[in-house]
């Protein structure tokens, strides 16, 4: 059938299965948009307040279903408000396709009005990115784009399409959806020698991260470490893989991780890494990293394997089907020793901070206490983030969502709104006053929509991450991490059509928390803690886990 | 580390913009390229890029599997220094006088190379070999005083009926 390039877009969208798209009108996609008003049965398009609101908001969407995320921006400024989004994506892996508007070929080149090279500036920040020259191309561009996104490791494409070509007319032809390419299985060979490292081993440590959670494999890791006799962590982008209560389960691991976690993974004498890149926040200064343990990765991106850490056993190939075939092929092993040794840190570690008050953890608690298992829990990038990847209770799947690679301050709301949009559960948003600020133009989208999310800020009334860091290494000079702003986040929540209270202490919190919770909208609550809260454990920067600080006292400040 | 010199070849699609994809990648890995050359090959649909840099062990499997990874490239093979063939383009001019002259001549044919253009000024050379060969050449010229030169960069294939879809044994 013959149709307008914008309309061939369309279509192609709802062939491959897109129900929701996230994004911003401008003159450069008018046609698109014009298309998809036709197609509302079919596409809900969710406006945001902004660009960037809208690129985390279908993240938000492809990390809660798995699925891919879509968001459609201007040329120009559409386009470069993108891209922190994308790349936000592209360092967590999540697929997403972003298509972009541009002015028509024959003004390409000339700097133009909002003429922007985006395919350029997203280059290194997406899997692979098309500019489509000729309406001929575009079906066949957008389907390569869906495909990629999500084969092998997933991340982002981005489609640049000039308005000429949605305005141009060919033939379009439905396809069914192409079945992606199979990840190759693991050989004999490899399995083999797996084996010959775990019988020689007697500490060992299994690693996952988000491989392990975008193959769904947190059962198979539990049964590999029974037979191995092993204990696990994880990566922060791991979270959620495995229930937080699994026996053997340690929690997140480095710089920020849990205490027995970090300490187990840099005592042990075997390291099972599985969909895991070695980050430098997971290990801590690579060269120092583990030394005398043997250590097998397995991945499904090459590339990956000893990038960042070299590795005695290398294995490209299907995660599941690497821990499944090994833990068939491997005996039962028994490390009693190690297993004492692994409880006597989790021993120490829960003393360390025994009937100490603490708001954060507490907050925390009471959140992890009063939700549905399937709550979303969403996060922004600051101290917050990291009490909530230590303390939160989780109890499913896909429910942690978080900027884990990137770190980007201001990614929350938007992923919150996405989220619900993909999953229709509830969400709680964990942010700080300072990332909250760069989001909060989102509250608009979220009431708008109704999108029932509890946002909790962590108000410390400062940029508390980077002030931990001023306290510990920089003697307290706490250049520009104090924010005294007069902002009431209760009258703004209300100026935008939500909800909001204000806590102070554990028992306001609750109160507030559980109403809260209940409300079909958006509701902030702000949360007062102290500015001086700290992150703790903390790796010291080129430190390794066996010296971490653990306690304030341990911190040789003044200050305390 | 120890670092080896390496060249790799590259088949990617021959269209546009693929190019400025792959030196990207090197850029963004932080990875240092010594040379490199595009042009056709025996099917339209591909470029063949060669290009040479220094490089450990690690840094090599590095280079080689992120290249994989790009989505216009197809195909990616490190030549063996010893199993291939190497060649590289020099043009070159230097100052011709009436003392030098006879020199530079002889120069010429000890290495092997050609006068392509001669003038009362200048006496202007091309040389092919592999890059050692090349290297030579260009500090004997520089006695000479050179005026101006430029240089391709490496082009290599694998000797023997071999081609590079054939089976290698770094896959
Ligand atoms: C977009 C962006 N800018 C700057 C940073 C650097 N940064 C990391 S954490 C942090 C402080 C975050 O403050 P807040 O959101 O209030 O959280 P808190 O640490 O206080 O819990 C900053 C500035 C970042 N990660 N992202």
């Amino acid at each position: 059938m013959k149709m307008t390039g914008a309309q061939i877009l369309v279509e192609t969208l709802i062939e491959q299965g897109v129900d929701t798209v996230f994004g911003f009108p401008g003159g450069m996609v008018v046609d698109i948009y014009d298309k998809l008003y036709d197609k509302q049965d079919k596409i809900k398009h969710i406006l945001t307040a902004h660009e960037e609101g809208a690129v985390h908001g279908a993240d938000g969407y492809a990390r809660a279903t798995g699925k891919t995320g879509v968001v459609i921006a201007t040329s120009g400024p559409g386009a470069t408000n993108l891209v922190t989004g994308i790349a936000t994506a592209y360092l967590d892996s999540i697929p997403l396709v972003a298509i972009t508007g541009n002015v028509r070929n024959s003004m390409i080149g000339r700097d133009s009005f909002q003429e922007i090279d985006i395919t350029g500036i997203t280059l290194p920040i997406t899997k692979h990115n098309f500019f489509v020259h000729k309406v001929q191309n575009l079906a066949e561009v957008v389907r390569t784009a869906f495909e990629l996104a999500q084969s092998g490791r997933p991340g982002p494409v981005l489609i640049d399409i000039p308005k000429d070509v949605q305005e141009a007319v060919f033939d379009y032809k439905k396809k069914p959806v192409a079945k992606l390419p199979a990840i190759p299985a693991c050989s004999d060979i490899d399995i083999e020698k797996a084996v010959k490292l775990i019988k020689e081993s007697k500490r060992p440590y299994i690693y996952f991260g988000g491989g392990a959670l975008r193959t769904s494999i947190g059962e198979d890791i539990e049964k590999l470490a029974d037979k191995l006799d092993a204990v696990i962590g994880c990566s922060m982008m791991g979270l959620s893989e495995i229930p937080t209560d699994s026996p053997r389960f340690l929690g997140m691991q480095g710089m920020h991780g849990r205490f027995a976690s970090s300490v187990a993974m840099a005592k042990a004498d075997l390291i099972i890494a599985l969909g895991v890149r070695f980050s430098d926040r997971a290990t801590g200064k690579t060269e120092k990293y583990a030394p005398s343990a043997s250590k097998i990765h397995v991945d499904c991106d090459r590339a990956e394997i000893g990038k960042n850490v070299p590795v005695d056993l290398g294995i490209c190939c299907d995660l599941k089907d690497f821990v499944d075939r090994l833990t068939k092929a491997c005996p039962q092993r028994k490390n009693t020793e190690w297993i004492k040794k692994v409880n006597s840190l989790r021993q120490r570690e829960a003393d360390a901070y025994e009937g100490l008050p603490f708001l954060p953890r507490d907050a925390i608690n009471i959140i992890s206490d009063n939700i549905k298992p399937d709550t979303r829990l969403v996060t922004d990038v600051g101290q917050h983030q990291c009490w909530a990847a230590q303390f939160l209770k989780f109890r499913k799947k896909r429910t942690w969502i978080t900027s884990g690679g990137l770190g980007t301050m201001g990614f929350g709301l938007g992923a919150a709104i996405g989220c619900y949009m993909g999953s229709g559960s509830r969400s709680v948003l964990i942010t700080g006053d300072g990332s909250f600020g760069m989001c909060l133009n989102e509250l608009a989208t979220a009431v708008t929509y109704k999108v029932p999310v509890t946002i909790v800020i962590f108000n410390n009334h400062a940029l508390g991450m980077v002030r931990q860091w001023q306290k510990v290494f920089f003697d307290g000079r706490y250049s520009n991490t104090t924010i005294d702003r007069k902002t009431d986040f209760v009258k703004l929540a209300q100026a935008f059509g939500a909800k909001g209270f204000k806590a102070t202490d554990k028992k306001t919190f609750e109160e507030a928390f559980k109403k809260a919770y209940k409300v079909k909208g958006p509701v902030v609550i702000d949360l007062t803690i102290k500015s001086d809260s700290l992150v703790l454990p903390m790796l010291k920067p080129g430190g390794t886990f066996n010296n971490l600080i653990l306690r304030r006292e341990d911190i040789s400040d003044a200050e305390g | 580390m120890q670092k080896d010199k390496i060249i790799i070849a590259i088949y990617v699609d021959n269209r546009y913009g693929v190019l400025s994809r792959v030196t990207a990648m090197f850029t963004r890995r932080g990875f240092n390229i010594d040379s490199l050359t595009v042009g056709e090959t025996e099917s339209p649909e591909y470029s063949r890029i060669t290009i040479t840099l220094s490089a450990a062990k690690n840094d090599k499997d590095q280079v080689v599997s992120q290249l994989r990874k790009l989505y216009n490239v197809k195909k990616v093979i490190v030549l063996s220094q010893n199993d291939s063939i190497k060649r590289e383009l020099l043009l070159i001019k230097v100052k011709n006088t009436e003392k030098t002259h006879a020199d530079i001549v002889e120069a010429t044919n000890i290495f092997r190379t050609k006068i392509i253009d001669f003038t009362d000024e200048a006496i202007s050379i091309e040389a092919t070999g592999d890059s050692q060969k090349i290297d030579a050449f260009i500090e004997y010229m520089k006695k000479f005083e050179i005026i101006e030169m430029c240089r391709t960069g490496l082009v290599a294939l694998d000797r023997g009926g071999t081609n590079i879809w054939s089976e290698h044994e770094d896959e």
